[in-house]
């Protein structure tokens, strides 16, 4: 932990009865509607973020399913066509021997969009009530899951990219599948809770925690 | 006064400090949460400003010059970042399609545009733009949405499953597009809000 007695001595805006700028970080009278320095909405605690946030998980939850159940993508080779979903395309990575890009499709399209619904709904359920968790962890958490979920969209841009790419009528071509469209949308949904989270829920317990 | 400016707060533990003049030009970050409070980099502005008009001129080479080459025997093929982003342009995929142009180019191009619009006037010793405070704020906020880097990286994952059935072969678009996302990861680095926003509010041209 911090050096004991250090977190007495910082004072919340909250605290100081003052309001906060999210966006540009200036500290005004608690009257203010928007920001006088960059015209933001302000607001002490983002009001209903945690409804906010779980009603963005639970739209990013539901277009996973599909996304994982529909083809990626529709290879057509020799009037032989091909699905492959998520997963079977990290198969066939596996398949070519190429394990490290396997990996990192594998870690962007599986492991980042889980590991991201677990945490959110982790620190959504425990924000909303008293808890006795170390808010610097809880703190790292919620920026990981901000900074690592956009790198999800890798798979989507790999799709683009074939698709554009291998156009050779009969020949050979690739399509993209239901599957594209529906995790594009499960990383969007999933971004846009990630930042419907008001960072600061995390440290106001810890707050009331050291005023008793 | 309906502000202090002297005084900053964290934007994600909402502690407040006050800083000197001197510490405002330094690095600082939050005691409690560790948040980067401001940057300290000098002649923040001129490098954004700088660094943005390159990135412009770049995506202007990405849009029109071929990404890819493709040879796979008697076929050959070329696109463009256009030529992928119409790729998914039929039927259902439509939505996707604009969705993939609105990350990899319209946002990236939209944040080089409005830091052009809101801290140019401040180079060239103009008063602010109308609505610099808003343009500002939005080049801030479309940060996780401009996609340039993850693009890159779903290059190199399609240029290996091509590898075993074409030669591919990179475009000039390809190189700008390289150097667009350096020059975005390095202009974000000199984006420090404080500076930014003092600048524009301390502005009496």
């Amino acid at each position: 932990m911090d050096i004991p007695g250090h977190q007495h001595s910082l004072t919340t805006a909250r605290d100081a009865g003052m309001v906060a700028c999210t966006s540009c970080g200036i500290v005004a009278r608690p009257d203010v509607a928007s920001c006088p320095r960059c015209h933001a909405r302000m607001q002490s605690r983002n009001d209903g973020s945690i409804q906010r946030v779980l009603a963005w998980l639970i739209a990013g939850l539901i277009v996973y399913v599909p996304a994982n159940m529909y083809p990626m993508l529709r290879t057509t080779q020799m009037f032989k066509s091909q699905d492959s979903t998520i997963v079977g395309g990290v198969v066939d990575l596996i398949h070519h021997h190429a394990y490290a890009i396997a990996a990192i499709v594998f870690v962007a399209s599986v492991v980042i969009p889980v590991g991201k619904f677990i945490v959110i709904a982790y620190l959504a359920v425990l924000l909303s009530r008293p808890h006795n968790k170390d808010p610097h962890k809880l703190h790292i958490l919620h920026s990981a899951v901000e900074f690592i979920g956009r790198w999800s969209m890798i798979d989507v841009f790999v799709v683009a990219i074939l698709v554009a790419l291998v156009q050779f009528d009969v020949l050979a071509s690739i399509k993209p599948g239901l599957a594209a469209a529906c995790f594009a949308l499960s990383v969007v949904f999933t971004m846009l809770s990630a930042q419907a989270f008001d960072p600061r829920l995390i440290w106001d317990f810890t707050d009331e925690g050291t005023a008793q | 006064m309906i502000y202090d400016s002297g005084c900053i707060a964290c934007p994600h533990c909402d502690v407040i400090y006050r800083f000197t003049a001197e510490e405002m030009v330094t690095r600082t970050r939050c005691v409690r949460c560790g948040y980067q409070l401001t940057l300290g980099k000098s002649e923040a502005i001129t490098r954004v400003v700088g660094l943005a008009l390159t990135s412009t001129i770049l995506m202007g080479i990405v849009l029109f010059a071929p990404f890819l080459y493709l040879d796979a025997g008697p076929f050959d093929s070329s696109a463009s970042v256009v030529d992928v982003v119409l790729g998914f342009a039929t039927g259902i995929m439509a939505p996707l399609a604009f969705a993939v142009l609105v990350f990899i180019i319209l946002v990236p191009l939209a944040r080089s545009v409005l830091l052009i619009y809101a801290l140019a006037p401040l180079l060239a010793g103009y008063g602010n733009a109308a609505g610099a405070q808003s343009a500002l704020r939005w080049a801030f906020q479309l940060k996780p949405w401009a996609m340039a880097e993850i693009f890159m990286v779903g290059v190199a994952v399609a240029l290996v499953k091509l590898a075993g059935i074409a030669t591919v072969d990179t475009g000039a678009a390809f190189w700008a597009f390289v150097l667009l996302v350096i020059v975005n990861t390095l202009q974000d680095t000199f984006m420090c809000r404080n500076t930014l926003w003092t600048s524009l509010a301390t502005n009496t041209a």
